[in-house]
Parts: C-alpha cells; sequence; structure tokens
C-alpha cells in the first residue's frame, strides 16, 4: 500500500467517528487533535478502527508519536512492513 | 392491575412522543425490559417497566405526544387474571383517559386526529392523516412512497415513523431541517434545566491539583498487556475514583426534592457526553463503585456509543445520582460545573497535563502529569469543608489506583 492509499484509508477511518471530516482541508503536517475535534474515545476508536482494517498492533506506548497525519503515515508503513 | 406512566427522563423534560410499543396486550414483562420507544429532545429513549406483569392494554398510539406522568398501558400483576370486560380499543381508552386525566387538548387532538383522519378519508383525497404528513415532511420522507394500514390503506403516523428504518433521534435528524429542529429543541431543554439550577440551587466551587504520575503508570503498565480494544482510558479510572470516594460523602450524593434532601445509596455517575454538531447529553453508568475497570470501561465505551446514536435507556437518562465531567485531553485546565437538578453535586476534570509539582517527601520539583479537579456542590446541602475533604480524599485515592 503507498502512503496516499495508506491516507486516504487513515480519512475514511477518522470520517466513520467524525462524519464532519473533509479529507482535503486537513493539513498532514500539523496535529490532527487541533483539527479534528476528537476526544480520548474517539481517538482510541480512530486507533482500533486503524488496527482493525490495516491488521497492525500498534502500542499504547508508541500513541505519543502519533500527532500528525504524516506522523500516521509513516508509523503505519513501519508496522506494515514488520 | 396498574399503570404504565410515562416517567420523567430528565429534569429538563416534560413531554415525550411515543414512537413505537416493543409489547403488546397479552405479553409478560419483567421489571427492567424495554417496553416503549419514546422521543425526548435529547434522545430516543427505551423505556422500561418497573414491575413484573402482563400488559392489558396498550392506551396510547405511536405518534402520540404527551406530558410525564401520562397513563401509557395498563398491565396485570402476576397471578392478577384479566377482568371479564373486553379491552377497549384504543380511542374508546383514549377517550376514558382524557375524561380522568384530562391531558392538554393539543395532546388529545394530535392523537385522535390520526384516526379520524383515517376514518374519514374520502375516496379520490390523499390518503393521508395530517399529522403523517407533517412529519413526513419533518422527517424528508416522500409520502406517496409510504405503505398505509390504516382503513383503506391510509397512511397514519405509525406508518410513517414506521417507514423510517431505524426511529432513533439518529436517524430522525437524518434530514438538514430535522437536525436543525433538534438541534433547537435541545437547546431549550438545556436552558431550561440549567436556568433552574442557577435559579433554585446554590453552589459553591472547589478546586484541587491532583498528582497523576501513579495512575498514570499503573494505568501504562496495565494497558501494555491488553490489546487495543481492551485498553483502558483515564477517564473511567478517573470515573471510578469518584464513584468510591462518593461512598464516603453521602451528602454529595443524591437528590434535592420538596425543600429536603434524599441521599442516594448506590452510585449512577451521570457522564457529560458533547454531541458532535452541539449539545450534551449526561446519562447515566450504574453502581460505579462496584464494577471493575475492565467493565466499567466496556459500559463507558457503550455508553458514548448510543449516546451519540440516540439509543439510551430510561433509567439511564433519569437516575444518576451526580454527574462527571472530563473536558478531556483536549480540554482546558479546569471546569466549574453547573449542577444538574435535582441532583447536589457535579465533579469536573480539565486536562491531564505535564505540570511542576512539589514532591512531597523529597521537596524536589519535579515535572509530573496532573489534573485540576474540581467540585460544584449544592450549599443547601453541604459545606465547602465537607467538600474540600472530599476532594482531599480522591486525591489520595488516586495515588494508589492498585487498590481499586
Amino acid at each position: 500500500m503507498n502512503d496516499t492509499e495508506l491516507l486516504a484509508v487513515l480519512i475514511e477511518t477518522l470520517q466513520s467517528i467524525a462524519p464532519e471530516v473533509e479529507g482535503s482541508e486537513l493539513r498532514q503536517d500539523r496535529p490532527l487533535r487541533q483539527q479534528v475535534d476528537l476526544d480520548s474515545m474517539d481517538w482510541l476508536n480512530f486507533l482500533i478502527g486503524l488496527s482493525e482494517r490495516l491488521k497492525v498492533s500498534i502500542p499504547e506506548a508508541d500513541y505519543r508519536r502519533l500527532v500528525t497525519l504524516a506522523d500516521l503515515v509513516a508509523y503505519l508503513q513501519g508496522r506494515m512492513t514488520c | 392491575m396498574f399503570e404504565f406512566k410515562l416517567p420523567s427522563l430528565g429534569a429538563d423534560m416534560d413531554e415525550g412522543k411515543l414512537l413505537e410499543w416493543h409489547v403488546k396486550p397479552g405479553d409478560k414483562v419483567k421489571k427492567g425490559q424495554v417496553v416503549a420507544v419514546v422521543d425526548t429532545s435529547k434522545a430516543a429513549v427505551d423505556v422500561e417497566i418497573w414491575q413484573d406483569g402482563t400488559v392489558f392494554e396498550l392506551l396510547v398510539e405511536p405518534g402520540t405526544r404527551l406530558p410525564v406522568g401520562s397513563v401509557m398501558a395498563t398491565l396485570l400483576e402476576d397471578g392478577e387474571s384479566a377482568p371479564a370486560r373486553k379491552p377497549v380499543t384504543l380511542q374508546g381508552a383514549r377517550k376514558g383517559e382524557a375524561r380522568r386525566k384530562a391531558p392538554p387538548p393539543e395532546v388529545a387532538a394530535e392523537a385522535v386526529g390520526v384516526r379520524q383522519a383515517a376514518e374519514l378519508a374520502p375516496p379520490g383525497r390523499p390518503r393521508v392523516s395530517p399529522a403523517a404528513r407533517k412529519r413526513a415532511d419533518e422527517l424528508g420522507r416522500d409520502i406517496a412512497r409510504i405503505a398505509g394500514s390504516g382503513p383503506g390503506g391510509v397512511v397514519t403516523l405509525a406508518d410513517v415513523e414506521r417507514a423510517v428504518v431505524v426511529p432513533t433521534a439518529a436517524a430522525a435528524a437524518a434530514t438538514p431541517a430535522a437536525a436543525a429542529t433538534r438541534q433547537a429543541e435541545m437547546r431549550r431543554t438545556i436552558a431550561a434545566a440549567m436556568s433552574r439550577s442557577k435559579r433554585e440551587i446554590p453552589h459553591y466551587y472547589l478546586f484541587e491539583t491532583i498528582p497523576l504520575a501513579r495512575a498514570s503508570e499503573w494505568l501504562a503498565g496495565v494497558n501494555a498487556d491488553r490489546p487495543i480494544t481492551e485498553r483502558i482510558l483515564m477517564a473511567a479510572l478517573l470515573l471510578k475514583a469518584v464513584a468510591i470516594t462518593l461512598k464516603g460523602f453521602p451528602a454529595l450524593n443524591g437528590f434535592y426534592r420538596n425543600e429536603r434532601f434524599e441521599p442516594a445509596d448506590a452510585v449512577h455517575a451521570g457522564v457529560a457526553i458533547s454531541l458532535r454538531g452541539g449539545g450534551l447529553v449526561a446519562p447515566a453508568l450504574h453502581d460505579v463503585d462496584s464494577k471493575t475497570l475492565p467493565v466499567l470501561m466496556h459500559e463507558l465505551s457503550d455508553l458514548v456509543r448510543r449516546t451519540r446514536a440516540g439509543s439510551l435507556r430510561s433509567s439511564e437518562m433519569s437516575d444518576p445520582t451526580i454527574t462527571v465531567t472530563n473536558l478531556g485531553e483536549q480540554g482546558v485546565e479546569a471546569v466549574m460545573g453547573v449542577i444538574y437538578p435535582p441532583q447536589v453535586a457535579l465533579v469536573g476534570f480539565g486536562r491531564v497535563a505535564s505540570r511542576p509539582v512539589v514532591d512531597e517527601v523529597s521537596g524536589e520539583l519535579r515535572v509530573l502529569p496532573a489534573v485540576t479537579a474540581s467540585l460544584a456542590a449544592d450549599h443547601r446541602v453541604s459545606d465547602g469543608h465537607r467538600g474540600a475533604l472530599f476532594l482531599g480524599a480522591l486525591r489520595e485515592l488516586l495515588q494508589h489506583p492498585e487498590d481499586f
């Protein structure tokens, strides 16, 4: 899966939690949770959704590295290949 | 014989609309079973029965708007046999009801209107009741596409409601116009409850910064061994800590009604849940103090999901004994809450963030995760001294999360 496809999966998963999100309006280099109103339960459900769709595990210790969409893409690419 | 009345599903509710029955005459029901779905301005609520019995008569048709306290059905107690008389029809029952209870005229008018329109619709006229047409417009439904079940195939209000795939608040808000109406209604009900609170309840407010280094470490250890679907959020830990601490402070847990305080035995924490697009609901998590953290987390997750989908149970709406609001990871430092009447306290948490904290043992300044907890309480029932002891006990408990 290339970065563009992965980003599309991220946006789709995000929209299942926050339907008002417009993918084209999100800045990939800015903290995601400053752009989308996600509480801790939404954030957990977002990560659960990603781990189920991409068949990767996301240890809680890694959460702090996942701030921007770009962070998520880079991190998940690494998890999918290992 | 006993009566099933429309319960008050929160201090801000004075009427509701029956969306559907889940039972029919002759059905046996158990205490706690969902027997009807009632629409309030906040959600479509599954209304539970509070006594075992057998349904005798349903007195209200789906689509009817009725005031809190209206008799909706009669039931036979276990072992009681049906009276000799034949159960009257819905309409007859409703007329009798109108004489006995005299509901507001518009309620009776709307309820009877459906049936009358259905019976009187002459051939060639649109076969649809006015109430059904109005509802279909609200829902953005094409009335011509809805099959009628009334006499002569007339489309009734019930048919329109049934045509909506899932009769929940979320579904009812499917069109922009309906969503805007619901928004306005929710704003009004929140305004009513909060105005009453500020008018009647003499609030006092206390704040305490609670170090969460131990709790965070402990939780990280617990979650490290759990799959992502079973991880526990700090929000669940804070809820449980509040509930356990409350057991020692009965003056903060219960209801102020009829000029006196009624302490509650159980701790049912109303969890303030914000809705996407605005608005707020605070349904109850039951017996929070006695549940394990994994169970509590599961129930919290389920409650948030159902609240946002607009599907709650009547007991969740009506019986929180205290409210807990958590402004969450993205929130602000502290909240000064407005008590939800007839409750007598609200506990609030701000954002968990790294703060400079002086280590009480070593005297060193360290940077540690901490949260500002606040208490808004009813001064008619408790005083600042008790409230301060509560926040102090909460702080101490959260230094020993392994004891939960």
